[in-house]
């Protein structure tokens, strides 16, 4: 599903120039559930980004699907991120005067999916989040867990190839985000590709595969015994 | 189409709701632009209709000539020679001056300065000029008959009668209110004459007063002794023709008849109202335009202003545009909302402007309506507003530029970077 070669990325910060990805090989697989580990500032976000097509690669490839990612203006990422990418983030990232559903149902607008259709579709995910009751109400009045469900839903709503979570559990408590995780298996137990990144052991452990990174490079790379959420919950 | 798209709208109404007060402070700018420009060109419009319908009775083509003193020696005359205009100038001009569609000779007892003739009816007398006219002089200067009586016609000029138009002033003052003066005889100058119209007086530029005695030029010359004299002449040109030129060439043609250098300039006066119209024209279409810049600049300070916020207001979604983005919006999408929001704003205010200018002209039209203030109907003319309207479609789009070029220059990532 996902193929990098040989990544490089810097960043320049006045004259100095920050080598924070120093030549990443790695390959996900159709339904992996993979966790980036590492310590603060050791490249994670930066790589998820790259691979988000928010951000792109100073040297190196990527193939997302067989389908090389190269050349990118912002037009054709943007596209690109609609059709085969969901994103889910820290902070959740709703827009606050969007009621949950229309939330949800955004990555079908920019797909032009005609509304009534949207609106449906938005609410089976919803429904899939178990949020169906709160279609109409603003994220001002969800809690974190809650509105951490709606960005899930959203990302899910335009059926993406690969879901990219960046510290999705980052702010939240522990038992919102084993709940929050539990969701993430139960999508990834219907086959989707989702990558999360973490620094928390115990949502590392709640993936297939762990990736530690460390000074730009990946230090470590091993299938794990999967810890179901549930158990915790 | 993104603007027949009913989702486009939604984002657009969503964003504007969301930022209420910020909507309202900019629909203020613009709608004050334009509410001045629909004010003040409406009112200039008012003026210049106004200065119209004063001056409608009156042939914009038209002159006057009369003759005075030679000031130049020529043909062996001394200067100095007094010059008499004679009813047979009337034919040759009509003759040599093609361009010329009315010509009347008119002559007066009392209104420059010599004695006005002396009226009598029963018990009441007064003083008043007394001009002697053909009934063509109606085809230069409209002359509004009272209803139930008439202009001098042609039978009266052919059989000398001794009938008489009067002024507003002179019934006023010769009859007694509840008296039809049609019909009644007066004496002027110890002559009867039967009062066959009252004029009503318009002050369309030039002489005359609202007591003045209209008789035949026929009867005039008999009962004065003024042979073939003419005290000067009103003339109306062609609509087509310039009575500027006219001027010049009836002088011309006068000088020539009355032996007058042509170099003189003060021997033969005239004077045209096309080129005092043209003045006081002048003067309304300066204040029409005044009006369309002071207009146009206050909308495009309003426009400005609309973008100004905007501008705030794309810094102050940054994130939120970064999030747009990451689920899939092209900066073309980020684009276009953010002009259309701009339009659509300038357009509501726009609309706004116009239907709270045209109730404040309307205001000012019913509380000028019965006083002498030159000023009729202040309609702001339809390509008027739309051109206000297109020019703000286009301020609006191109000032909504400006934040939306700036909304997709920061990548995503840094948007999203952003709290
Ligand atoms: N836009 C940027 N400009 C400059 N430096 C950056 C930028 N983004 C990230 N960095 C730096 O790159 C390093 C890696 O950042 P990041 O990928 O966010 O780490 P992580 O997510 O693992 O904490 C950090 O030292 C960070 O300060
Ligand atoms: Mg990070």
């Amino acid at each position: 599903m996902i193929e990098i070669k040989d990544l490089h990325k810097s960043y320049t910060i006045g004259k100095n120039a920050l080598h924070v990805l120093k030549g990443i090989n790695f390959n996900v697989k159709e339904g992996e559930l993979v966790a980036i580990m590492g310590s603060s500032g050791s490249g994670k976000s930066t790589l998820l980004n790259i691979l988000g097509m928010l951000d792109v690669a100073d040297e190196g490839t990527y193939t997302l699907d067989e389908f090389p990612i190269k050349d990118l203006n912002e037009t054709k990422a943007a596209k690109y991120r609609n059709k085969f990418l969901g994103f889910i983030f820290q902070s959740f990232n709703l827009i606050n005067y969007k009621s949950a559903l229309e939330n949800v149902a955004l990555p079908l607008y920019y797909q032009k999916v005609p509304r009534k259709e949207r609106n449906e579709t938005a609410m089976k995910y919803l429904a899939k989040v178990g949020l169906a009751d709160w279609a109409s109400h603003l994220p001002s009045e969800l809690s974190g867990g809650q509105k951490q469900r709606i960005a899930i839903a959203r990302a899910l709503a335009a059926q993406p190839k690969v879901l990219l979570a960046d510290e999705p559990t980052g702010a939240l408590d522990s038992k919102t985000s084993y709940e929050v995780m539990q969701l993430i298996q139960e999508i990834n137990d219907e086959g989707k590709t989702i990558l999360v990144v973490t620094h928390e052991d115990d949502i590392a452990k709640m993936c297939k595969r762990v990736v530690q990174l460390k000074d730009g490079v990946i230090i470590e790379d091993k299938y794990v015994e999967q810890v179901r959420a549930s158990d915790h919950v | 189409m993104l603007i027949f798209n009913r989702d486009t709208w939604q984002e657009i109404f969503g964003s504007i709701q969301k930022n209420k007060s910020r909507t309202i402070i900019t629909v203020i700018g613009v709608l004050w632009g334009i509410f001045i420009y629909i004010v003040l060109s409406g009112a200039a419009k008012g003026l210049d209709n106004g200065f119209e319908e004063k001056f409608e009775d009156v042939a914009m083509n038209s002159m006057f000539t009369w003759a005075q003193q030679t000031s130049v020696p020529y043909a062996g005359f001394k200067t100095g020679r007094p010059i008499q205009l004679k009813l047979k100038d009337v034919q040759i001009l009509k003759t040599r001056v093609p361009e010329i569609q009315y010509i009347a000779p008119r002559i007066v007892k009392g209104a420059f300065g010599g004695e006005s003739g002396s009226v009598v009816f029963g018990q009441r007398t007064g003083s008043y000029s007394i001009y002697g006219d053909f009934p063509v002089l109606s085809k230069i200067a409209t002359q509004k008959i009272y209803i139930g009586g008439r202009f001098i016609n042609n039978n009266d000029i052919e059989a000398n009668r001794k009938v008489c138009v009067i002024g507003e002033r002179t019934q006023k003052e010769l009859f007694a209110k509840d008296v039809d003066p049609i019909g009644k005889f007066i004496r002027i100058d110890n002559v009867f004459f039967r009062v066959i119209g009252v004029k009503k007086f318009e002050d369309g530029g030039g002489f005359g007063d609202d007591g003045d005695i209209t008789i035949p030029f026929s009867t005039y010359r008999k009962l004065y002794n003024t042979g073939n004299n003419v005290g000067w002449l009103a003339i109306a040109a062609f609509d087509d023709a310039d009575v500027m030129k006219v001027e010049e060439d009836v002088k011309m043609v006068l000088k020539k008849i009355h032996q007058i250098s042509p170099e003189d300039e003060r021997a033969i006066g005239s004077f045209n109202l096309g080129e005092i119209f043209n003045k006081i024209n002048g003067f309304a279409k300066g204040l029409t335009f005044l009006s369309l810049v002071v207009g146009v600049a206050t909308i495009i300070a309003g426009v400005i202003g609309i973008g100004n916020i905007l501008l705030i207001s794309v810094k102050e979604r940054t994130k939120e545009l970064g999030v747009r983005r990451a689920l899939g919006a092209t900066p073309s999408e980020v684009r276009g909302q953010i002009i259309l929001e701009s339009v659509f704003l300038t357009l509501i205010a726009g609309i706004f402007g116009i239907v709270l200018g045209s109730f404040v002209l309307k205001i000012i039209d019913s509380a000028t309506q019965e006083t002498d203030i030159p000023y009729t109907n202040p309609t702001v003319p339809i390509p008027y507003v739309i051109g206000a309207l297109f020019i703000m479609v286009v301020l609006g789009t191109l000032i909504g530029l400006i934040p939306a070029q700036r909304a997709v220059s920061i990548k995503p990532i840094d948007a999203l970077r952003e709290e």
